[in-house]
């Protein structure tokens, strides 16, 4: 009965080529948060990158002489109190800010999925202590670890980049389960198992694809985050140390000269709602764009 | 309640089954002395309303339960005790020597696969042939369940087919390492009618072409009868009633079976006919009464119903039933099957 079976299972849907996520890009340009979004961080990635070719002036050299100077057509931006230009510094400014981003949100994402996934597969006490684990260290603020971390290993770049990954682990380990226990519920899954599959080969295969997007979406929004909490610790000046420059150690030298030249704080402030403004921006649009449920409707 | 066989080892042997879960109302004994024995080849039809156990007790066989499941009684696969095998061990088997068709072909399928990786899965993990050796397989048997154009869209996505066709391949997974025992849960409840019995038909096929012993779940009396051999009639997690096919057909024992057989509409009845039910609702597994599970509904109850879960009457051949008033239920609905 095998032949006449062919003409009778409905008409066949062929899509060439598509996958689900195809739409995608042909979204994407139509979704204004999102483009607004990528545009902004794309400007500060920029900036990042080429910070490492081409600066105006070097940004570690002070000219004392030519301290606080307004806007000119050789200092775009002016200085500041020690006479380094202000475009140079925010220019390095955004490859300390996104290294630090960078790192801190790899190391929560990378620990936070893991622990997430193990928890979801696992259940049971496992699950309990990891959850139990997750919400004590979601208890302590960034810059209260980040100050306890500073008192053990002294102040600096590594110590603000621990606290901040750290304290963005728990976020990750919650997302990461919630979504996984959801994907863990489906009857494919149960199909999987059906099949023969271990928790392992299933939470690689079938759970980690299927939470993707959610991880990408946080992942942009925690990065955000994590550009704050780097601003306020050097602000506090528990992260970057002088000489390299950061916009929130920017913020903290302008503090002194606010009166004197307001300017010098609205730089490294635009910076810093440019950058977090840009990521939450691209945040949202991503989860708009990826959402399966939005993906359908062509 | 067995139904015992005249000749050879069976295949699968299931004792005094019992799975305890835990439900937001408590602990609820789901599955409640199932006992049956399949031999090689052969087919078993379970059948009864929506939260009777039918499932449960597929996802025991299959070791599928959630970890907080009491699983009690024994399960043999040839001999060997499947109660209690380690997860490790369990893997080897599912998909191996059990597999299992589900409800839903939307569902069944990751959405992120292709379909031939997806049904290439188990060859791979079980068989450890080669990436392509699986795939010449994943052809032949994507043709062999009847797939249009099996060797152009084995890298298609499952939202790509209908659902008549993901059915076909998650079929087509569940037999990948020919299986002995294939549990289809109700696999064509989720398609359409003209679609179902070409399913139906195609699994029938494919379970004598290979050999291979089935239990078909269904709530639909109509499917049961006409695939398979014999067949058990569930309520409230007992087997209320099991026996050939045709002998339970032909001589309904149990009340609820025949009331499941009343209630079944039909065509050619006169415009206006009320559908005929089964007054009241399937008792909560979490508090079961103590005597038959059936009794709040049943026409014919009387004291000594609620006192105690009756035993199983041999009425005939292999035929059993859980009443205490076979002597009235089978005089009077004699003639309900005929």
């Amino acid at each position: 009965m095998s032949a006449p079976l062919t003409a009778a299972a409905g008409g066949p849907v062929i899509v060439p080529g598509a996958r689900p996520s195809t739409g995608f890009w042909r979204r994407a340009p139509r979704h204004r948060s999102f483009v607004l979004g990528a545009v902004l961080s794309v400007l500060v990635l920029g900036a990042a990158l080429l910070s490492l070719v081409w600066t105006p002036w070097s940004a570690y050299d002070i000219d004392v002489a030519a301290k606080l100077q307004p806007p000119s057509a050789a200092h775009w931006l002016g200085t500041d109190v020690l006479g380094r230009d202000i475009v140079s510094l925010l220019l390095v400014g955004a490859r300390a800010t996104i290294m630090i981003g960078v790192i801190a949100v790899g190391i929560g994402l990378t620990c936070g999925v893991c622990l997430g996934l193990i928890a979801s597969a696992r259940k049971g006490w496992t699950e309990e202590l990891i959850m139990r684990m997750s919400d004590f260290t979601f208890a302590f603020p960034a810059v209260l670890s980040a100050i306890m971390l500073a008192a053990v290993i002294g102040p600096g770049m590594l110590t603000s980049i621990t606290a901040i990954g750290i304290f963005q682990i728990p976020t990750f380990v919650r997302v990461t389960r919630g979504s996984a226990n959801a994907i863990w519920a489906r009857e494919f899954v149960l199909a999987a198992r059906a099949a023969g599959k271990g928790k392992f080969r299933i939470t690689i295969e079938h759970v980690l694809p299927n939470i993707l997007s959610v991880l990408i979406v946080q992942a942009t929004i925690q990065f955000a985050l994590a550009i704050l909490a780097e601003a306020a610790l050097s602000y506090l000046g528990l992260g970057t140390q002088p000489p390299q420059p950061s916009w929130g150690r920017m913020l903290n030298d302008a503090q002194t000269l606010l009166f004197q030249s307001p300017m010098l704080a609205v730089y490294p402030g635009v910076a810093i709602a440019i950058a977090v403004l840009g990521l939450n921006l691209l945040g949202d649009g991503l989860r708009d764009l990826l959402d399966p449920r939005l993906a359908r409707e062509r | 309640m067995t139904v015992t066989n005249s000749t050879g080892a069976p295949l699968l042997e299931v004792r005094n089954l019992g799975v305890g879960l835990n439900t937001s109302r408590g602990p609820a004994q789901a599955v409640r002395g199932v006992s049956f024995s399949l031999r090689r080849g052969e087919t078993l039809g379970l059948v009864g309303e929506s939260g009777c156990g039918k499932s449960v007790t597929a996802l025991a066989l299959m070791g599928l339960l959630p970890d907080s499941a009491v699983v009690s009684g024994s399960i043999r696969l040839e001999g060997r005790e499947l109660v209690g095998l380690s997860d490790v061990d369990y893997c080897k088997l599912r998909g191996n020597r059990i597999s299992m068709i589900f409800q839903e072909p939307m569902t069944a399928l990751n959405p992120m696969h292709t379909i031939g990786r997806q049904v290439a899965e188990p060859l791979r993990r079980h068989t450890g042939c080669s990436a392509a050796e699986a795939r010449k397989e994943t052809i032949a048997l994507l043709d062999r369940v009847g797939l249009p154009d099996a060797a152009g869209r084995i890298d298609s996505y499952p939202h790509q087919f209908s659902g008549g066709q993901r059915q076909r391949v998650t079929i087509a997974m569940a037999l990948a390492c020919q299986p002995d025992v294939l549990i289809a849960d109700e696999p064509t409840t989720a398609l359409d009618v003209t679609i179902q019995g070409q399913i139906l038909d195609l699994i029938a096929d494919l379970v004598e072409e290979r050999g291979m012993s089935m239990i078909l779940i269904s709530h639909d009396l109509g499917v049961i009868a006409e695939n398979v051999q014999r067949m058990m009639v569930m309520y409230g997690g007992t087997v209320v009633e099991s026996g050939e096919t045709d002998a339970v057909f032909t001589r309904m024992g149990h009340p609820y079976t025949q009331g499941l057989f009343r209630a079944r509409p039909r065509l050619g009845a006169r415009k206006g006919t009320r559908l005929k039910t089964i007054a009241g609702t399937v008792p909560e597994l979490a508090d079961l009464p103590a005597g038959c599970t059936f009794a709040d509904r049943c026409a014919i109850v009387e004291t000594r119903c609620r006192a105690v879960l009756p035993s199983v009457v041999d009425v005939g051949a292999g035929h059993g039933v859980r009443c205490l008033r076979t002597d009235l239920s089978m005089t009077s609905a004699g003639g309900v099957g005929a």
